[in-house]
């Protein structure tokens, strides 16, 4: 579901409909971009292991581990590119990493 | 009343940089454009300008800072020569895509190898397909009117794309010359206020600018670029209307010299033209109907007027200053006689690559040239198309 942003960036537009010199205008827009596709290793969350300290959270370089209400959820796929980088961090094994298929 | 004084190409820049009174100038010194950030850095220091000097260690940081500042908002300007414009190759492409409007002078010199520090067109002629707008000056005089022009090009809103201000190292750059100058509160009211639209210190406004781009996007991106081009074509003339009022200085995309009935004419660019316009005059003098054309503005490339300016030409001579090697005619050569295709078909074009590494172009070279395209028109023949002027052969 894309928002309502001031500018949607759609892939049926005209070059006359773009911002200038590619600017992106509105701060967040990556969300509409699903950028997970390029994956070749795979996050697999393990809620058992997980003592939601949340140290994952912040290392990830994309916004692909939603956090509600102080608890970290499963990852967002859409985004995530697969780095790895939560699966070093975790201090409890609660990350596996699996080469997608 | 216009204020009379005598400069070199390098000093005139200067003073056109101090009226201008950029918020940033960022430069590396290389010969023959040295001049241009040392004058400048002396009224920074004297506190005669408000501008961010930043002594970067390379033309590459130079270019980047100049990205950067520009990016922010900040009006920025720049100057550099041959290797340093080489070095700046990749950030040229990225200036110009993102649509910053800045302005730098190209003081014209040989590209290594060999090492050479003289001129000749080799350097900005090797740039011209980095989406800059490119202007060429003959000398001193219109070095300055043309970077105070490139201001307003450059920041106009149906445009948004970067200058390059070319003119001949030494020759030009280094020559002290009479010159008139406008006042620096007329230069000031003339390039107005810089009010970019987009900008990154915009804090009610954040953007993001320079992200990957990917299939989807990237063609439009670039076609967009192409209209911006395509807009400063008119914009370089309102530009020169207004500019005419306030000096009674005439520009163009080109400038025709006794063009009016000439059977011979040359095309040519920069310090040269005033050599040749020498030998216009001594030829006219003996009878013969001898022209020429010298080029203000490469990019956009003025394809339709060039061509029709050329069209009532028996015989004319395309005349390069830089190699392309591509063994057939220079850059200048294969872009007019592409115009020449829809606009001046029956005109005859041979090609000409002359001066290189800061060789000496003599008026009786020069002279050679137009004999042979008298030649051509008596005889009816071409012999060669593809030939070099003042090489040991």
């Amino acid at each position: 579901m894309t928002k309502e942003r001031k500018m949607n960036v759609r892939e049926d537009m005209s070059w006359k409909e773009f911002p200038q010199g590619g600017h992106i205008v509105d701060a967040g827009n990556a969300e509409d971009f699903k950028t997970g596709d390029w994956r070749s290793m795979r996050p697999v969350w393990l809620p058992d292991k997980c003592k939601q300290c949340l140290l994952c959270w912040p290392v990830c370089p994309d916004m692909a581990i939603p956090v509600e209400n102080g608890k970290r959820k499963d990852f967002d796929f859409n985004h995530c590119k697969g780095c790895g980088i939560c699966v070093e961090v975790c201090p409890f094994k609660a990350i596996d990493f699996v080469e997608e298929e | 009343m216009a204020i009379k004084d005598k400069l070199s190409g390098n000093e005139a820049i200067a003073v056109a940089m101090r009226q201008i009174d950029p918020d940033v100038v960022a430069a590396f010194p290389i010969t023959p454009s040295t001049e241009v950030p040392q004058y400048f850095s002396q009224f920074v220091a004297n506190g005669q300008v408000h501008t961010e000097f930043v002594a970067v260690e390379s033309e590459h940081s130079a270019m980047s800072a100049c990205i950067g500042a520009e990016a922010a908002g900040a009006r920025t300007m720049t100057a550099t020569s041959s290797q340093g414009l080489a070095l700046m190759w990749e950030m040229l492409y990225i200036a110009a895509s993102l649509r910053l409007p800045i302005v730098m002078s190209v003081i014209n010199r040989a590209l290594s190898g060999p090492i050479n520090i003289h001129n000749d067109h080799s350097d900005s002629m090797g740039a011209r397909d980095s989406g800059w707008i490119q202007l060429y000056c003959e000398n001193n005089q219109e070095a300055y009117d043309n970077l105070i022009q490139a201001i307003r090009i450059a920041e106009h809103k149906d445009v948004q794309l970067p200058v390059m201000v070319c003119y001949d190292g030494f020759i030009t750059s280094h020559a002290v010359e009479n010159i008139e100058l406008l006042e620096d509160e007329k230069v000031k009211a003339f390039i107005g206020e810089y009010k970019p639209e987009h900008y990154l210190l915009d804090r009610d406004n954040p953007i993001s600018m320079g992200p990957l781009d990917m299939p989807a996007y990237y063609f439009e991106h670039k076609r967009a670029q192409a209209e911006a081009m395509k807009n400063a074509k008119k914009v370089i003339l309102e530009v020169a209307q207004e500019f005419e009022k306030l000096t009674g200085r005439k520009y163009g995309y080109f400038e025709e010299y006794r063009m009016e009935d000439a059977e011979v004419a040359l095309v040519i660019m920069n310090s040269t033209a005033g050599t040749a316009k020498f030998v216009v005059n001594q030829l006219r003098e003996q009878g013969i109907k001898a022209g020429l054309i010298k080029m203000r503005v490469f990019r956009p490339f003025p394809f339709e007027e060039l061509g029709k300016a050329l069209s009532h030409v028996k015989a004319v001579a395309i005349m390069d200053k830089a190699e392309s090697f591509s063994t057939a005619g220079g850059p200048l050569f294969t872009e007019v006689r592409s115009a020449m295709l829809d606009y001046a078909r029956d005109t005859r074009a041979i090609s000409y690559i002359y001066g290189l590494g800061g060789r000496d172009v003599r008026t009786d070279e020069i002279l050679s040239v137009y004999n042979d395209l008298l030649e051509i028109i008596r005889t009816g023949q071409i012999k060669s198309t593809f030939n070099y002027l003042g090489v040991r052969e």
